[in-house]
């Protein structure tokens, strides 16, 4: 197992910049999730890592070792696709074993480690079926069992649940970090599903346009997204955007909304006149009727536990998640309080949330 | 499963156009069945029957025309036949009964082994060229891709025999003509363009994934290339062979032209049976019967990969 090292990885398809000047690291042992869009990046990054595709520019290190150049062959890691590519002319013994036979394993030693990697994966049972007739959840288990085969230095997974129905993607997310959790094994998980990047990473990276918009835990990435994308991408509903036309000096502790003083985390930066946003999570928001912001119910969501009520405001719909038990009548008028710790303030142009108390207590380096 | 894979089809043919479709298909079936078993027929009657008028669809089968096929035969006195001794085949005692002692064995069987050797020959020349061609097409960026696919499509618009007289006089000047090798060269170019299509649509349907698998998993791509994406090429490896051994197995204009002795194939030397010792059609019949035996085995052993394979792109896995 090996740490990996990302500088300033840039790749372009001729004019077409599809990750530019990243950098990051993923610990020895640590699960790191890349999250973004469709075209992100993120797959390319993986690709690169995994040898598929050469860099335009920058370093790839694997345990120390610059591997930039390296054939995939020659890097010692394991990748699962997306459509698991299980070798469709071989049964499932041949398609784990497959991996041995390329380091020249003996018989004896392929059988026995393939017959260990299938009791881990708990598909000991279907060795000698033929992989073309397996269900979605045992042909991930095979590709994961092919990848564990080898015991590489690191494991790349590009969206493996993808194709899997909803409630086996909810077992894969479990097995896979239950995997993770028992073999140690660094990996980097590309997944356009914040769900299952949330659930399983140690780290996210969450990519938009090729660009690495925040690395960090799963926490930091939900509490305090450094940008309004990331803000926007991760939540479900995602963050709320109230827009406002302000200044900010160094040590303001409330914004100005319609008239409406708001208090805010401590701001640690002087900002000119501009156009910022509130950014507000829909758990963060409680309906008051002592509360001046006002707005009128334009709709409501059952969930079960909770439910998300749409209001209508003069900035804009805003939702919020509130108590199942909790009855409103569309169209009715109601006051609505924030959570003031928790707010997040950005700067709309540049999409960067703004320097505050709340981003700098926690944030490291 | 069925569901996702007839993502196509809207809805299942009903009982009634299935007994329609069965119906024109098992019609086509015989009609384009009549000339060979005609054929067929033919080469089982003898002589006087095969020109009878109207013909005959009852007969006594004999083995004449296949005797008259693998021998030459000169023609004796009765009085020297009956001073042989007790005939040694069948064929020599068919011989025996018109007049005839068998002299040698015919050019048939040596023209046959030539058009063995010369279209499986080009077919697998063109076959392993097409794929690796198609391969390097699929999945490298090759500098003018477009136009070098054009290009080799373009070998194929014209009817080869147009370029008949300079590939003559080159041949001549190169010493190839009337040789195996000549053949297998010719038929070869003819045929890798298509091979190179036909192969690179299949290919294109295999996922990289595979052999990027295969990369990952420690080996050379050359390795991926025959463990993993050759054996699933092989439906359309299949099918491209059997088009291109079907060409070569036919071809007529150029063995004519080009070939005269030594390497010729069977094509033109069949007409040629007609003139030994009259109008011997049952010969030639045999002639042609065995000469459609190795398509129609191939064929039908490769009879499933042909299916899919003719059916490339309308029907996803």
């Amino acid at each position: 197992m090996a740490e990996i090292r990302i500088e300033n990885l840039r790749k372009e398809f001729g004019s077409f910049s599809a990750v530019e000047d990243s950098s990051f690291v993923v610990r020895d042992g640590e699960f790191l999730a890349l999250l973004g869009p469709s075209g992100c990046g993120k797959t390319t990054t993986l690709r690169m890592i995994a040898g598929l595709e050469l860099p335009t520019s920058g370093k790839i290190f694997l345990a120390g070792e610059d591997v930039t150049f390296n054939r995939a062959r020659e890097r010692d890691i394991a990748f699962v696709f997306q459509l698991f590519a299980l070798y469709p002319h071989m049964s499932v013994r041949r398609n784990i074993g497959f991996p041995l036979l390329a380091q020249g394993v003996a018989k004896t030693e392929i059988r026995s480690r393939v017959e260990e990697t299938a009791r881990l994966l708990q598909i000991d049972h279907i060795l000698d079926r033929s992989v073309s007739g397996l269900a979605g959840g045992d042909r991930q288990r095979v590709a994961l069992g092919r990848a564990i085969v080898r015991r590489p230095k690191c494991f790349l997974m590009d969206e493996p649940l993808g194709t899997l129905d909803a409630e086996f993607r909810d077992l894969m997310v479990r097995e896979l970090r239950e995997l993770h959790n028992r073999i140690h094994a660094t990996t980097v998980y590309v997944t356009h599903d914040q769900m299952e990047a949330m659930a399983m990473a140690d780290k996210i990276a969450v990519m938009n346009h090729g660009v690495i918009e925040q690395f960090g835990t799963p926490q930091e990435i939900y509490n305090r997204p450094a940008t309004m994308y990331v803000a926007d991408f991760i939540g479900s509903p995602p963050m709320n955007f109230l827009r406002f036309t302000s200044g900010l000096r160094k040590g303001t502790r409330s914004v100005s909304l319609d008239g409406v003083d708001i208090p805010v985390p401590e701001i640690q930066q002087d900002l000119a006149q501009g156009e910022l946003a509130l950014g507000v999570r829909p758990e963060d928001i409680r309906f008051s009727d002592a509360s001046s912001l006002r707005g009128c119910v334009y709709a409501s969501e059952y969930h079960g536990t909770n439910q998300i009520v749409a209001v209508e405001m003069a900035k804009g719909l805003v939702k919020a998640r509130v108590p199942a038990d909790q009855n409103f009548r569309i169209g009715e008028t109601v006051g609505l309080e924030l959570n003031y710790e928790k707010l997040s303030v950005f700067d709309c142009e540049s999409g960067r949330a703004v320097a505050s108390s709340r981003y700098a207590e926690h944030h490291h380096g | 499963m069925s569901s996702v894979n007839s993502a196509h089809s809207v809805v299942a043919p009903g009982a009634t156009s299935k007994r329609i479709a069965a119906t024109i298909v098992i019609a086509y079936a015989l009609i384009t069945m009549v000339p060979l078993v005609w054929i067929v027929m033919t080469s089982f009657k003898s002589p006087p029957d095969s020109i009878s008028y109207p013909p005959k669809v009852v007969f006594q089968p004999t083995l004449e025309g296949y005797c008259n096929l693998f021998t030459t035969r000169t023609r004796q006195t009765s009085d020297y036949i009956a001073s042989l001794g007790a005939p040694t085949s069948t064929c020599d005692e068919i011989t025996r009964s018109r007049n005839m002692v068998i002299a040698g064995p015919s050019n048939y069987w040596p023209r046959f082994q030539n058009s063995l050797v010369i279209a499986f020959g080009s077919t697998f020349l063109a076959v392993s060229l097409g794929t690796f061609a198609a391969y390097g097409f699929s999945r490298f960026k090759v500098p003018l891709a477009e136009d070098l696919l054009f290009f080799i499509l373009s070998t194929r618009m014209m009817p080869p025999i147009a370029v008949a007289i300079p590939i003559y006089l080159m041949y001549r000047e190169l010493g190839l003509s009337d040789t195996a090798l000549g053949m297998i060269l010719l038929y070869t170019a003819v045929n890798v363009s298509l091979a190179v299509w036909l192969l690179k649509g299949f290919i294109d349907e295999i996922p990289r994934e595979y052999e990027e698998a295969a990369m990952i998993d420690g080996y050379t791509r050359m390795q991926a290339f025959f463990k993993v994406v050759l054996p699933q090429a092989t439906t359309g490896i299949a099918a491209t062979a059997i088009f291109c051994l079907i060409f070569a197995w036919n071809e007529y204009a150029f063995a004519v032209l080009l070939t005269s002795g030594a390497a010729q194939t069977a094509p033109p030397f069949i007409p040629t049976i007609i003139g030994e010792g009259g109008q011997d059609w049952p010969a030639v019949a045999a002639g042609t019967t065995i000469f459609v035996v190795p398509i129609l085995v191939f064929t039908v052993l490769l009879r499933k990969q042909l299916l899919r394979g003719i059916t490339f792109g309308a029907v996803r896995k």
